[in-house]
């Protein structure tokens, strides 16, 4: 610990960096880290989209599926240890989420667990005007119609997590919100960060920003063996966040955890989904990180600083979804001698047997796992004849029943395609479009509901 | 000649059809050898067949980084590529393959 610092630290915790991560990780941050706020970020760019249509289906659903585990495994050890959690997990239904949240407090025997859902993210009906009116387009430029949006939610800032806080939350779950706000909520409600305080608010966002993809800071996603090694990924332990009322930024882990925290970890998280380094914008800033450093203060403690801000944007994003049709897939193994060969042929043959059965889609595409199937054929030349070869055929297409087809086909390749073929596993899927549209702030209204457990 | 593997790490990640793919030095004293030779257009050519727009690059001389952002990378993005890496995120290892000269000189090669 410092002893300079007279201000005080904020510690915030990762506890996921997307729905299905590992939910011990959280646990241990909870038990044995000292921190102030839990953070679960979970929420996809297209899960919402998902998510919107399976609360249609069901009214009380359309949160995050891992929502009451992770509740479940850290909601003892934060209440005991006075952690606040904030979470994105609240989805498509932030409401049902909160009441979810709040009958496993009681079940567990938390009382006067205080739950705020926030509420006012999901915009359809303003995006679904806008199209019929000025029309709106896909990420391919195609015109969309009012029917085919599914969904439409704003990515909200760190303002109604705040006002959540400031209220007396113990728990505050959204739906959309920027990630990056999910963390800079605390910082700006324990530091009193003021509204225009651009540069400290811009340090905030990149807290969060290096937080937000949990393991990801912490040496997962990092591997690379004799370049980069790091022990312990099975049991990786989550960061933590320590920001002062400056910005100034140490991003640390528990002792005893897997993983590392190193300035080239850090690095390569701080640079994750960028695009220009003095302009990353946020619903609650404009950030700068062309002038950011990134050193090591000690083991496993990597301090960001240099971090400038500017003035938020006057509009909010809109992630937009849309029904986009189906994609229908197949695979299938072959190996030994002339693999590639029987491979090639695979492909081939599923793709004159879609066209001679008059199967209809939009795009079609023929991979040989194993030769091209990532970078294309391009890249990938040079490398020697591998012992397997993994064929695999996608189609996009507008209806289900063609979607079918396309494993259907693949399948078929066991007693019509070449010889030796193995293991295959067929595949459709519903499609969910996703694009992004602007919609001024002003427009967007929200609120908080509260449950008490 | 070297891979930039030997001198670089990098991260991918994705925002519609839009990929960023970061390259940062593990030595700083390698980061002009990088900016020398990791140009805007020698990736665009690198991942021809690939990348359908742009290519831009962005220097970070404090974090001995470049990044680059490639437009129309992502055959219309994660929501509807067909591509077994939807995301790009292996694009980064691509990148890596990419080899340079050891100095700042001209070669022949240029």
């Amino acid at each position: 610990m410092s002893g300079l610092a007279l201000s005080r630290v904020v510690r915030i915790g990762a506890g996921a960096g997307y729905s299905g991560d590992r939910i011990e990780p959280a646990i241990e941050l909870a038990e044995r880290a000292h921190i102030d706020y839990l953070v679960f970020e979970c929420l996809a760019e297209r899960t919402i989209a998902l998510a919107q249509q399976e609360r249609r289906r069901d009214p009380a659903r359309g949160y995050d599926p891992f929502l009451e585990a992770r509740m479940r495994a850290v909601l003892p050890a934060c209440t005991r240890r006075k952690i606040r959690i904030i979470t994105n997990a609240g989805a498509a239904n932030p409401v049902a989420a909160s009441r979810a949240v709040a009958a496993i407090a009681r079940e567990l025997g938390v009382h006067g667990l205080r739950v705020a859902a926030v509420v006012g993210d999901d915009v359809l009906a303003l995006v679904q005007r806008r199209a019929a009116e000025d029309g709106l387009r896909d990420a391919c430029g195609a015109a969309l119609s009012p029917e085919q949006i599914v969904s439409a939610n704003a990515y909200l800032g760190a303002e109604p997590i705040v006002d959540a806080l400031t209220q007396g939350a113990d728990v505050v779950i959204t739906g959309r919100v920027a990630d990056s706000s999910l963390f800079l909520a605390p910082l700006v409600y324990e530091h009193r960060w003021s509204a225009d305080d651009w540069t400290r608010r811009a340090r905030g966002a990149v807290a969060g920003h290096l937080l937000e993809c949990a393991g990801q800071v912490t040496g997962g996603y990092f591997v690379d063996p004799t370049f980069k090694d790091v022990p312990g990924l099975a049991r990786l332990g989550f960061p933590i966040g320590e920001v002062d009322a400056e910005g100034a930024i140490t991003v640390t882990k528990l002792d005893g955890t897997g993983g590392c925290v190193t300035v080239a970890t850090c690095t390569e998280q701080l640079l994750y989904e960028m695009h220009d380094p003095s302009a990353y914008i946020t619903p609650d800033v404009c950030v700068d990180i062309a002038e950011a450093t990134v050193s090591e203060l000690a083991p496993d403690r990597v301090r960001v600083e240099g971090v400038a801000g500017r003035e938020r944007p006057s509009q909010l994003k809109v992630s937009v979804g849309h029904s986009d049709g189906f994609v229908g897939e197949g695979q299938i193994s072959y190996a030994g001698p002339g693999a590639v060969a029987r491979g090639r042929v695979a492909l081939e043959v599923v793709a004159e047997r879609l066209r001679l059965t008059g199967v209809q889609h939009d795009e079609l595409r023929l991979d040989l796992i194993g030769i091209d199937a990532l970078h294309g054929e391009r890249l990938s030349s040079g490398g020697g004849e591998p012992y397997e070869v993994r064929a695999r055929v996608a189609a996009r297409c507008a209806s289900q029943c063609d979607a079918r087809r396309i494993g259907e086909e693949v399948e078929m390749l066991y007693t019509n395609g070449p010889a030796g073929g193995g293991g295959v596993a067929k595949s459709t899927r519903e499609l969910v479009g996703v694009t992004s549209t602007f919609v001024p702030r002003d427009e967007v209204h929200t609120t908080i509901a509260w449950e008490v457990a | 000649m070297r891979l930039l593997r030997e001198l670089a790490h990098s991260r991918t990640g994705d925002k519609g059809d839009t990929s960023n793919i970061s390259l940062i030095a593990y030595d700083a004293a390698d980061y002009p050898l990088l900016v020398r030779w990791v140009t805007a257009a020698r990736v665009k050519a690198h991942f021809t067949g690939i990348v359908q727009g742009d290519v831009v690059r962005y220097e970070l001389p404090r974090l001995g980084a470049l990044n680059f952002v490639l437009e129309h990378a992502l055959s219309g993005g994660v929501t509807r590529s067909l591509a077994l890496d939807a995301h790009g995120k292996s694009l980064s290892s691509a990148l890596l393959s990419m080899a340079i000269p050891d100095t700042m000189e001209e070669t022949a090669d240029e």
